[in-house]
């Protein structure tokens, strides 16, 4: 690791005047931060601990939910009111990292976390987003894990989280300070395709700092929330392709509203509303659910190794709003007969 | 140079009050071996990946690869030296011996704390949960069954135990 200056703050406005200076991270869980700093991806001349200045609520709020960016994603996944208010939020970030990364990471961490393509982390080899300018080994390389959709000539890397996923399909908005103000960004608008500025991962400018996360009134999707994560291995690792699905039936079946996101496949979550709106007032059955996932994957290309991500993803799509119709119990393995075996 | 400075690090290590001064990239797991001399805690990938350096703060268990040691100034760290009693091992200790859950026994110092912690949080309801929520430490000799099965029979354990409190002292439950 290279030697940087740091600087414990108890106070947000002490944090924030430490972040006038474009070359000082704010460092929280440190889970990624501290990764990409030992391997010498991200070297800041400065860390502002901002372990210590608050941020940690997870309560309800105006009639939805607000996550502070210092509250751990544990804390959240297993919070009372996430688990039973807000279920698909609750599985997305369960589903994601370990127990141990889940204890030490924060909210605000997770949004800001990087992407895992081989070819970032890798000094050795050319990067546009480490090194603008320098090339993409991943459109002709290993790309297994990379994007199908939203990619662009200059970078075809995926965003890793999967709570942003489930943030994504359930509106959130993420809310920011500087020592100038604050702003509300709409969570669809927070992180970004790369085009040509694949180093740029979202939309937070320089001095700013996430402090707390909102998400809206989400009781109409409670029974009926599942999400999917498919990868190389039953846990502890990040998505091939991710689907949360939510949807609001009614009861004789029929969707009267429905949301749908993809992890996995893009620089950011993917979502496509016009997928949503034409669910509503169809009977929830997989011949809908096949239409959403073909609307949903207009335009998908794969890169070779991921080819297989466009048969994945529309059968996850598939899958995902199938579960989400049978309930979220069902998702979560909490009904009879797919309870696992008694401790 | 100010990134040369030393940085007063108080920590409660396994119960004993004990003060470092150390640079500021100086990661927990380092600080636990090269300089409290506690070299149970091991290094496997120095990347959050593998959980050999797992250990409890305040209770919780983390990667301490993954985290400065300046960031956890006026903690309390359990180490796996931490979980015995003198000479009486811990019952997750003993529940590892009877299960034959290790072979060479490198990961074997972050698989117990990681299950001390899984223990606290009280999550795992099912052998299912068990094997979920210890999946943040690898075992390349592959002794994942036996570590399950130690960890289920500490639960079992402690939910007869329960319940027998719950016969012996009425009304009264944890």
């Amino acid at each position: 690791m290279n030697p940087f200056a740091f600087t414990p703050a108890t106070q947000i406005d002490a944090a924030l005047a430490a972040l006038l200076d474009p070359d000082t991270r704010p460092i929280a869980g440190g889970t990624n931060l501290l990764d990409l700093m030992k391997e010498g991806v991200m070297k800041p001349s400065g860390l502002v601990d901002i372990n210590h200045i608050g941020l940690d609520q997870v309560e309800q709020r105006d009639g939805g939910l607000l996550l502070g960016a210092l509250a751990r994603n544990a804390d959240t996944a297993y919070h009372p009111l996430v688990r039973e208010r807000y279920p698909l939020l609750s599985s997305a970030i369960l589903a994601g990292a370990s127990p141990q990364l889940r204890n030490m990471a924060s909210n605000g961490g997770n949004l800001m976390q990087r992407t895992r393509c081989v070819y970032f982390y890798d000094l050795g080899t050319a990067c546009n987003k480490r090194e603008p300018g320098t090339g993409c080994p991943a459109r002709d390389g290993l790309n297994r894990q990379h994007a199908i959709l939203g990619a662009s000539e200059s970078c075809i890397a995926t965003h890793p989280s999967d709570m942003c996923v489930a943030l994504r399909a359930l509106d959130a908005t993420v809310h920011v300070r500087s020592m100038s103000g604050e702003r509300a960004i709409p969570f669809a608008d927070f992180h970004r395709l790369p085009g040509d500025r694949p180093e740029i991962d979202n939309t937070l400018q320089p001095g700013e700092m996430i402090t707390h996360i909102s998400v809206p009134d989400a009781e109409r999707f409670i029974d009926h929330s599942a999400y999917i994560k498919v990868r190389d291995r039953l846990s502890y690792a990040f998505a091939l392709v991710s689907v949360a699905a939510a949807l609001d039936l009614d009861a004789d079946g029929t969707i009267c509203a429905a949301r749908i996101a993809l992890g996995g496949v893009a620089h950011k979550p993917w979502r496509v509303e016009a997928a949503e709106d034409a669910l509503i007032g169809k009977r929830a059955d997989e011949a809908a659910f096949v239409l959403a996932a073909d609307t949903i994957l207009q335009g998908a290309q794969g890169f070779g190794h991921n080819d297989f991500k466009l048969p994945l993803a529309h059968n996850a799509i598939v899958q995902a709003l199938t579960t989400a119709t049978r309930g979220t119990d069902h998702a979560r393995g909490l009904d009879a007969g797919t309870k696992g075996e008694p401790a | 140079m100010e990134h040369q400075q030393q940085h007063p690090v108080r920590l409660r290590i396994n119960g004993q009050d004990r003060e470092f001064h150390v640079e500021s990239w100086v990661t927990l797991l380092d600080l636990l071996r090269e300089r409290a001399g506690m070299t149970g805690t091991k290094k496997g990938c120095d990347q959050g990946q593998c959980g050999a350096c797992t250990v409890l703060v305040d209770g919780k268990r983390i990667n301490s690869c993954l985290t400065l040691a300046v960031m956890q100034n006026g903690r309390d760290i359990t180490t796996v030296e931490g979980l015995a009693s003198g000479d009486e091992l811990h019952p997750l200790q003993q529940a590892f011996i009877d299960c034959d859950a290790f072979q060479c026994g490198y990961c074997t110092p972050g698989q117990l704390c990681s299950a001390v912690g899984l223990i606290n949080e009280g999550q795992a309801a099912t052998r299912d949960d068990v094997r979920e929520l210890m999946s943040g430490n690898l075992c390349r000799c592959g002794a994942y069954p036996q570590i399950a099965d130690a960890v289920v029979q500490m639960l079992d354990l402690r939910e007869s135990k329960k319940t027998v409190d719950g016969f012996t002292t009425g009304a009264v439950l944890a």
